[in-house]
């Protein structure tokens, strides 16, 4: 009779306790991330906000460390290998920029396996045991094409810099630009060109194109190529349109200083860098055992006419717009996918 | 003293010995390494290395250099995860004739007595060209018995330890132990005396570029089976991986002198030393600069070793 008493008890005592390890505590826990490439200014942006959020965090002890790793030469295979070092190492979680969707996903897979909790963000992976954290590129497209009908009822011609070409990001982008002219059939995409996310391949494409256009009313771009764009109209004898820009230190500057010079009105929207320490703390709830969406959907990061000094102030010189998030934005984000 | 180890076993011995330092420094910092799973992690990512290695270790046997291995294994990879699968026969042809056209490459450098490193430099660009082709964005899936043999847990010893022994032997029998290996290296040797001894030297390079072909597709497959999918870039590093393999495990670029377990032990020793700088957390800023360092390091040594072998033989 004892030993069935006995057993009993403990059931009710692993009973009791379960509700208790749901809401375990992150303390003991040990984060990664797992970066591909640092090599331009979004990325040491990325790279920072991360130091100094995890910083912050391992310091008040809610999770006991949070390493960041770079591969050397953004090639798929290596960063496969660096996920499979992180294994070994005894990681509760990794948290993930890919240099490919696809190729990661049996370094992915063994992580997984290993029971540990794999977060994907701006570059995703496609492994459906582990999480995403999208960003709404064609969405960010789009909403060029609604700003500019706000500020230009009567459309106009339209020129479109797209960024690297055979990217996936420069595909969404454009598919949302082209679908916002046809959502507003006023406008109308007169001459395309790849600016690479680069302000001097941007000026010296938008410079070959220019003559060969008629009047442009607004400039469509993916970030890192309006200021480019910009130059390349200032030389010749145009009006200048409406230029969307990308959060770069250099397009906010250019843009102020054509506001204070004669009211120049646009806006300004792309990814903030700071992205990754979204994801941390998504990985953060996730090991808290928080029930979260496989798919989690970023805000991007949108400036307007009002608050441009305020961002501008915020920005390195050279650097990006950014915003670092927090416990609460993470919450926020995994309530609104549910 | 009456025991002499052979130059072939001395040039074999510092690239062994890196190996199993850095495999005791990698256990030392990770003891989690030292178990079946641990061996598998830290060493599967480097079969298909190893493979690309004696690709290009057949290709350096008879003097020339192959810069178009990272974009090859690629398009492999990239057949792999879409025909393969979806219709393996057409899979096969294709694979097959893209060991054709590599011995067809090694009867053009041949004929038209062409510098390799500039035929293959422009190969690369067409394999990478059809590779985008046929994955204009990353994609496919591997065949499942390529992720099953990539995957099998054999008893003993995991599977990156096991196909890297298969595949030392093999390429070490037809390397060193055939009368094809032996002309192979003596193209890479002394051409015109093979050639004089009644040889024909375009076979002979013909039949070192098709195996370095084969090598490679089974890179490609191989590749495949542990990523699951794959991207037209995927494996363009290996271009240099190989022809670092290659010489970290005693080869040398002329003269013919090649040595397959070398070349394996190359592979694993490059895969384990980017292993060991992460888990001594370097930042990503020196890791390049280490791993240069450790190369450098293992090459001196080889060189040292090489004027005391020359100064042997001078006495």
């Amino acid at each position: 009779m004892t030993i069935r008493k006995m057993l009993l008890a403990s059931a009710a005592i692993a009973c009791a306790a379960m509700p208790a390890s749901a809401f375990a505590e992150t303390s003991a826990k040990k984060i990664a991330l797992s970066n591909n490439y640092a090599g331009n200014s979004w990325r040491q942006a990325m790279l920072t906000s991360w130091e100094k959020v995890t910083g912050e965090a391992v310091k008040t002890g809610v999770v006991a460390s949070a390493d960041a790793f770079t591969t050397a030469e953004n090639q798929a295979t290596e960063q496969a290998a660096q996920i499979q070092n992180m294994i070994l190492q005894g990681y509760d979680a990794i948290v993930l920029n890919a240099a490919s969707p696809t190729a990661l996903n049996g370094a992915v897979k063994e992580a997984c396996d290993a029971g540990i909790t794999v977060v994907s963000f701006d570059g995703i992976v496609t492994e459906p045991c582990a999480w995403r954290i999208a960003v709404d590129f064609k969405e960010m497209g789009r909403s060029q094409v609604e700003y500019l009908s706000n500020k230009l009822p009567d459309g106009g011609n339209l020129l479109e810099i797209r960024g690297l070409a055979g990217v996936f990001v420069d595909d969404e982008i454009s598919a949302g630009i082209h679908e916002g002219v046809k959502q507003f059939p006023q406008f109308k995409i007169v001459g395309s060109v790849h600016g690479d996310w680069a302000q001097d391949v941007a000026q010296k494409a938008v410079a070959g194109i220019l003559p060969s256009l008629p009047d442009i009313a607004g400039v469509v771009t993916q970030g890192g190529d309006g200021y480019g764009a910009a130059q390349a109209i200032a030389a010749t004898d145009r009006k200048m349109p409406i230029i969307v820009m990308g959060n770069r230190e250099d397009e906010l500057k250019w843009w102020k200083e054509q506001k204070d010079a004669n009211g120049y009105e646009t806006m300004s929207v792309s990814i903030a860098p700071g992205v990754s320490t979204l994801a941390f703390w998504v990985a953060q709830q996730i090991l808290d055992g928080k029930e979260v969406k496989k798919d989690l959907v970023v805000p991007f990061l949108r400036i307007d006419q009002d608050n441009l000094e305020a961002n501008l102030a915020k920005t390195q010189a050279g650097g990006v717009a950014n915003v670092e998030y927090t416990q609460e934005d993470a919450i926020k984000v995994i309530e609104s996918a549910k | 003293m009456t025991f002499r180890l052979s130059s072939d076993a001395i040039r074999l011995v510092i690239p062994a010995l890196s190996l199993s330092l850095l495999l005791a420094a990698v256990f030392w910092l990770q003891p989690r390494a030292m178990s079946y799973i641990g061996l598998n992690l830290l060493f599967n990512l480097a079969v298909p290395i190893a493979l690309a290695t004696i690709a290009q270790m057949l290709v350096m046997a008879v003097n020339d250099l192959d810069l178009s291995m990272g974009a090859f294994v690629s398009f492999v990879a990239c057949v792999t995860a879409t025909f393969l699968r979806d219709a393996p026969v057409i899979g096969i042809l294709i694979l097959a004739g893209a060991v054709a056209a590599y011995a067809a490459i090694g009867v053009v450098i041949h004929l038209r007595d062409l510098p390799s490193i500039v035929v293959t430099l422009g190969m690369s660009f067409v394999w990478g060209g059809l590779a985008v082709l046929l994955l204009p964005a990353p994609g496919g899936r591997a065949p499942d018995w390529v992720r099953w043999l990539m995957t099998v847990k054999p008893p003993l010893a995991p599977m990156a330890i096991v196909a890297s022994i298969i595949i030392a032997v093999i390429a070490h029998f037809i390397v060193k132990r055939s009368s094809l290996g032996v002309l192979i290296r003596g193209v890479g040797g002394n051409q015109r005396s093979v050639e004089r001894a009644g040889w024909s030297i375009v076979a002979a390079r013909a039949t070192a570029y098709a195996l370095a072909g084969l090598f490679a597709v089974l890179a490609g497959i191989a590749l495949v089976g542990l990523t699951t999918s794959a991207d037209a870039n995927i494996a363009l590093r290996y271009t240099l991986l190989s022809i670092a393999g290659v010489i970290l495990g005693g080869g040398e670029f002329i003269g013919g002198r090649v040595s397959p377990i070398g070349a394996v032990i190359g592979a694993l020793t490059l895969t384990l030393a980017g292993s060991f700088l992460s888990f001594l957390r370097i930042s990503p800023d020196w890791q390049i600069g280490a791993q240069g360092a450790i190369l450098i390091i293992v090459l001196a040594l080889r060189l040292m070793l090489n004027r005391l072998e020359k100064r042997e033989k001078r006495r």
